[in-house]
């Protein structure tokens, strides 16, 4: 018995040395010390001594979470010769000491749990873990920047690595981008080479226009089928010369790519820097798909890439690692009503002031209001919509967006160099910029450019002939304001891409409240998801702006290739074990195994009066295991049984503390 | 006085044990008055004309006989099923309980099966009971009791009382208006009743109780279980290989019941542990000799599965899967379940 005083963690709520003597007169305990910090190296030692001296069949470390150290004290048990399985965790200081602050309840708990390890580890069994090998693939969820950085640093290091992007292009939100901060270079000159060289990098594959179909496996071997969207052009035939959706009649459809500020072709390429640059054709528009008239986009291809009959087509590939990089999407400000958003084309998202800025947007750059193209002379920009929300509200969100001050800024100061004498607002809550040289880039905007920034809400925006009046509050001079406004801009709070939500649910990977991916450690290991295998890359796990999001998928891809360099990966022996015996082959725990680690064989039996007879039993394939326990809590017979979990352990556990505490 | 007759059944087992398809007969044998009808194996035509009967009183589900005389034969086992038999013939195929190939499944109507609990209470020891037109005539033994006499329509027929048909069925039939679901080798009719009561009715009227009332209802009833495990022998969803409750080495190995914590707790974690593929066939009510009316407790659970992740009926088909035992995008998050259920009680 090993208990940690983890500094004051631990000590300063439990009595550590209390917790030690009363382990002491424990059955079955020989030896019980404490130590400052059990996990560092002395206090391996002192583990490691004592099971030496005292030839010892098993421990129970009292610390912190067994996701924090399990893995260090079982290492060091296993190289003086313990089984690393004989090694149980009593979490002293999660489930103890940080919860409580009562000393004596705290220690009487302490000594509580230490006793249900005890017993527990009465019962435990030495375990062998097996090996299983390691799929040299990996695959990349999400073709934005954040999927595409992930899939160059992968690729770069010798593995091939697939990328599959929902729509007809990689590029994501930053292709649609105008300048970036905090040094304005245009975010088209740096995604785009990007693009390309994923395009051209022969470790890379992009299936564009694709979604994922299924996932199944484990760490080192998933096997995902991927739909392939029909976009009745053939990828490999089309030149991209754009020819036919030049010629194609039906030109009325709002673009995606420009937010729908102008209209594309029913066959169309959305934007001319697009990889793959391939056309597809959208079957909800398409007379030809639809009503079978048209045809005129075949026959004006040269390249003969047309072809209406193409269907969905489904790839089943295998993988050793998979990286999540959906990226996010702004909220609908549709609840937003007293913005005017909807009431008049003037009250713009900041997203679609991206496209207004860019050169390859509508207005090929030129910053004129959507309704009658004039240059605006007084413009709002309106921070925190929808973010940092109260929750009785009833929408928004609470967390904080993270990117739109700095985004703001950027606007303000590139309206200002756009018209110099135009009249630049922001109203914000805070001004948050933490980050290399933000604080300086919002400095820039409101020393040198002279916008003004008012800390405030706005709460109210309603058109006023060609304007808009903008009524808010000055939070610091404490007045009332009223604004004349040409051009209003909203900073809309982001969350997660849609998509997200199906996906994790066939990844088996957790999100958190807001539906953002929830990473394994949030210090300690912020680029894996819990799920063995699967990592995460960008705004999927939280607002992220692009800086950030290139670094975490430098440290997503790490993670990648330091798990597809290992030739074999020890797998988990606390796997699913049938008891034969108690087994009536029902197939309940076959139909619940995500893995498809169960089947079932006819066996002979011995039964009374000297006869066999032959039943159906369940046999797990150690290989494929996980260790999940769907299958354990699912028997009805109790004959399924997760090693180092058993029933008869976690029921001796239970024994304990109500022994105690009665 | 059923829908199909007694001769009809003892005609196709007869000729289908003669023409050497199957050897083994599962149906209803008569006893020594024509209540006290129990499940019968039927090894020749000889005993199938003398003793099979079909009438009111034969209240067995056979399908859980299939698992050992399917072992038995090497020829097919012939077996009758009721609309109801159907889902619990269902439920054990799949989870493989026995082989299909050795059975001959025979599809028979049903007009309901009479509590006999609710008769001899109200007319004391039955010797008969027949069927004319809508009513239903029933002999006594002994003269009337008490409870009777007031009934004047009963006063010149001495022993024999009069009912409607739907003042002596079980409760489980009253609310029944099942199809027969099982892949039958053979239809001889596969009508069955039209639901006159509502299925969850008598739940409701639990759930509709103060917790107290609640409590004090199902101690009252679980008080008088005795633990002879008749219902769970005669549950054709409790088809583990070694029954905890059996089984010494489990820890829990009882055979009465030592305090009231453990009585209460025997019936409510046999409902838990067959949520999700109870079939309501209600054998464990039918079977209790101390008549503890258990079919709620699995008719609540039932109540509460369809209101969390959507009507199912277990037994419905063979390839079914519990919706214990799957999840969908539509199942109830857990975060909502306690309000779902909260809400589902005032309707």
């Amino acid at each position: 018995m090993f208990v940690c005083h983890c500094g004051t963690n631990i000590a300063g709520t439990v009595d550590v040395e209390a917790v030690a003597d009363a382990m002491k007169s424990e059955s079955g305990v020989v030896y019980s010390a404490t130590y400052q910090y059990m996990c560092s190296q002395s206090g391996q030692d002192i583990i490691k001594k004592a099971i030496r001296d005292y030839e010892l069949g098993g421990i129970v470390v009292c610390s912190c979470s067994p996701r924090m150290h399990e893995a260090t004290f079982r290492k060091a048990a296993s190289s003086v010769g313990m089984n690393p399985y004989m090694v149980e965790i009593a979490n002293i200081r999660e489930q103890c000491s940080w919860v409580h602050k009562n000393r004596e309840d705290a220690t009487s708990k302490a000594i509580t749990l230490a006793r249900a390890a005890v017993a527990k580890l009465k019962l435990n069994f030495p375990l062998t873990p097996g090996e299983s090998g390691v799929t040299k693939r990996a695959l990349v969820i999400g073709g934005g920047i954040a999927g595409i950085q992930t899939a160059l640093d992968i690729a770069d290091a010798g593995y091939k690595v697939d990328i599959v992007e929902k729509s007809p292009t990689i590029g994501g939100k930053m292709a649609q981008l105008d300048k970036t901060f905090p040094t304005l270079d245009c975010a088209a000159c740096i995604l785009t080479p990007k693009m390309v060289d994923a395009a051209q990098n022969e470790n890379i594959r992009i299936f564009s226009y694709s979604e994922v179909e299924s996932v199944s496996g484990y760490v080192g071997n998933f096997t995902v089928t991927v739909k392939k969207k029909a976009r009745y052009v053939k990828e490999d035939v089309c030149t991209g010369c754009g020819l036919c959706t030049e010629k194609c009649p039906r030109k009325k459809i709002p673009s995606e790519f420009n937010l729908g500020m102008d209209n594309r072709s029913a066959v169309y390429i959305p934007f001319a820097q697009a990889v793959p640059k391939v056309a597809v054709i959208d079957s909800e528009h398409c007379m030809m798909l639809k009503e079978n008239k048209c045809g005129v986009c075949s026959k004006v291809c040269t390249a003969g890439a047309i072809d209406y009959t193409q269907k969905d087509e489904y790839i089943e590939e295998k993988y050793g690692a998979i990286v999540v990089a959906t990226g996010y999407e702004p909220i609908s400000l549709e609840r937003f009503g007293e913005y005017a958003r909807g009431m008049s084309p003037d009250v713009i998202t900041s997203l679609e002031f991206e496209r207004l800025t860019s050169a390859a947007g509508p207005t090929h750059g030129k910053l004129v209001r959507p309704s009658d193209k004039m240059k605006p002379n007084t413009v709002v920009f309106v921070q925190c919509v929808g973010s940092r929300c109260e929750p009785s509200l009833g929408k928004g969100k609470e967390y904080c967006s993270k990117i739109c001050c700095m985004y703001t800024a950027k606007h303000a100061m590139l309206t200002k160099e756009k018209y110099p004498d135009a009249e630049v607002y922001v109203f914000y809550i805070d001004v948050r910029t933490p980050g290399k040289n933000f604080d300086e880039f919002y400095r820039r905007a409101a020393e040198e450019y002279g916008v003004k920034y008012i800390k405030g809400m706005v709460g109210k925006i309603t058109p006023d002939g060609e304007r808009l009046n903008v009524s808010a509050s000055d939070l610091i001079c404490r007045k009332k304001l009223e604004i004349k406004a040409d051009l209003v801009v909203l900073a809309a709070a982001i969350e997660p891409s849609p998509t997200a939500r199906a996906l994790a649910t066939k990844l088996a990977s957790s999100m958190d409240t807001n539906g953002f991916f929830t990473e394994a450690h949030p210090k300690l290991r912020p680029v894996e998801s819990p799920t063995a295998g699967v990592f995460l890359s960008g705004a999927c796990q939280g607002p992220r702006d692009i800086p950030e999001t290139v670094a975490q998928a430098g440290a997503a891809a790490a993670k990648v290739i330091g798990l597809l360099s290992k030739e074999r990966l020890t797998a988990n022996p606390c796997v699913a074990v049938c008891d034969e015996e108690m087994c009536s082959g029902c197939s309940v725990c076959g139909n619940v195994c995500p893995y498809g680690a169960i089947t079932y064989v006819e066996k002979e039996f011995r039964v009374p009066g000297g006869r066999t007879k032959a039943r159906r039993v369940a046999s797990v394939n150690e290989a494929v295991c996980q260790g999940c326990g769907c299958c354990a809590v699912a028997c009805m017979s109790g004959a399924m049984e997760l090693k180092g979990f058993m029933s008869s352990q976690i029921m001796a556990e239970v024994d304990a503390i109500c022994r105690t505490s009665r | 006085m059923q829908r199909t007759d007694r001769d009809a059944l003892v005609r196709r087992a007869v000729s289908l044990m003669n023409d050497g398809v199957c050897d083994r007969v599962l149906a209803w044998r008569r006893g020594e008055f024509s209540s006290d009808v129990s499940p019968g194996v039927f090894t020749d035509t000889e005993s199938v004309e003398k003793e099979l009967v079909r009438n009111f009183f034969c209240g067995a589900n056979l399908s859980k006989y299939l698992i050992s005389e399917t072992e038995k034969t090497e020829k097919k086992v012939l077996i009758f099923l009721r609309p109801c038999d159907s889902y619990s013939f269902n439920r054990l195929l799949s989870e493989h309980k026995f082989n299909r190939e050795k059975v001959y499944a025979v599809a028979v109507g049903c007009d309901g099966t009479a509590d006999i609990g609710k008769l001899k209470r109200k007319c004391g020891a039955l010797s008969d009971i027949k069927r004319r037109g809508d009513k239903i005539i029933a002999e006594s033994l002994y003269e009337t009791n008490e409870e009777n006499e007031e009934n004047e329509e009963n006063e010149a027929n001495g022993a024999e009382r009069v009912f409607d048909l739907e003042d002596v069925l079980s409760e489980r039939c009253l609310s029944c208006n099942l199809k027969n679901r099982a892949d039958c080798d053979e239809i001889i009719s596969d009508g069955g009743r039209d639901a006159v009561s509502e299925r969850f009715f008598e739940v409701r009227r639990i759930e509709n109780m103060s917790s107290e009332e609640r409590y004090e209802f199902w101690r009252g009833e679980f008080s008088r279980c005795i633990r002879c495990n008749a219902c769970r022998d005669v549950c054709p969803a409790c088809t583990c290989e070694k029954c905890v409750f059996s089984n010494p080495s489990s820890g829990v190995e009882n055979k009465a019941a030592a305090n009231s914590f453990e009585e209460s707790m025997f019936h409510i974690i046999r409902a838990f542990h067959v949520a999700g593929r109870c079939t309501d066939c209600g054998e464990c009510s039918r079977v209790c000799p101390q008549s503890i009316p258990l079919h709620l407790l699995n008719r609540k659970l039932i109540k509460d599965i369809n209101i969390l992740y959507g009507e199912y009926k277990s037994g419905e088909s063979v390839s079914q899967i519990s919706p214990l035992n799957s999840w969908t995008e539509n199942d109830a998050d857990p975060s909502e379940v306690a309000e779902l259920l909260e809400r589902s009680r005032s309707k």
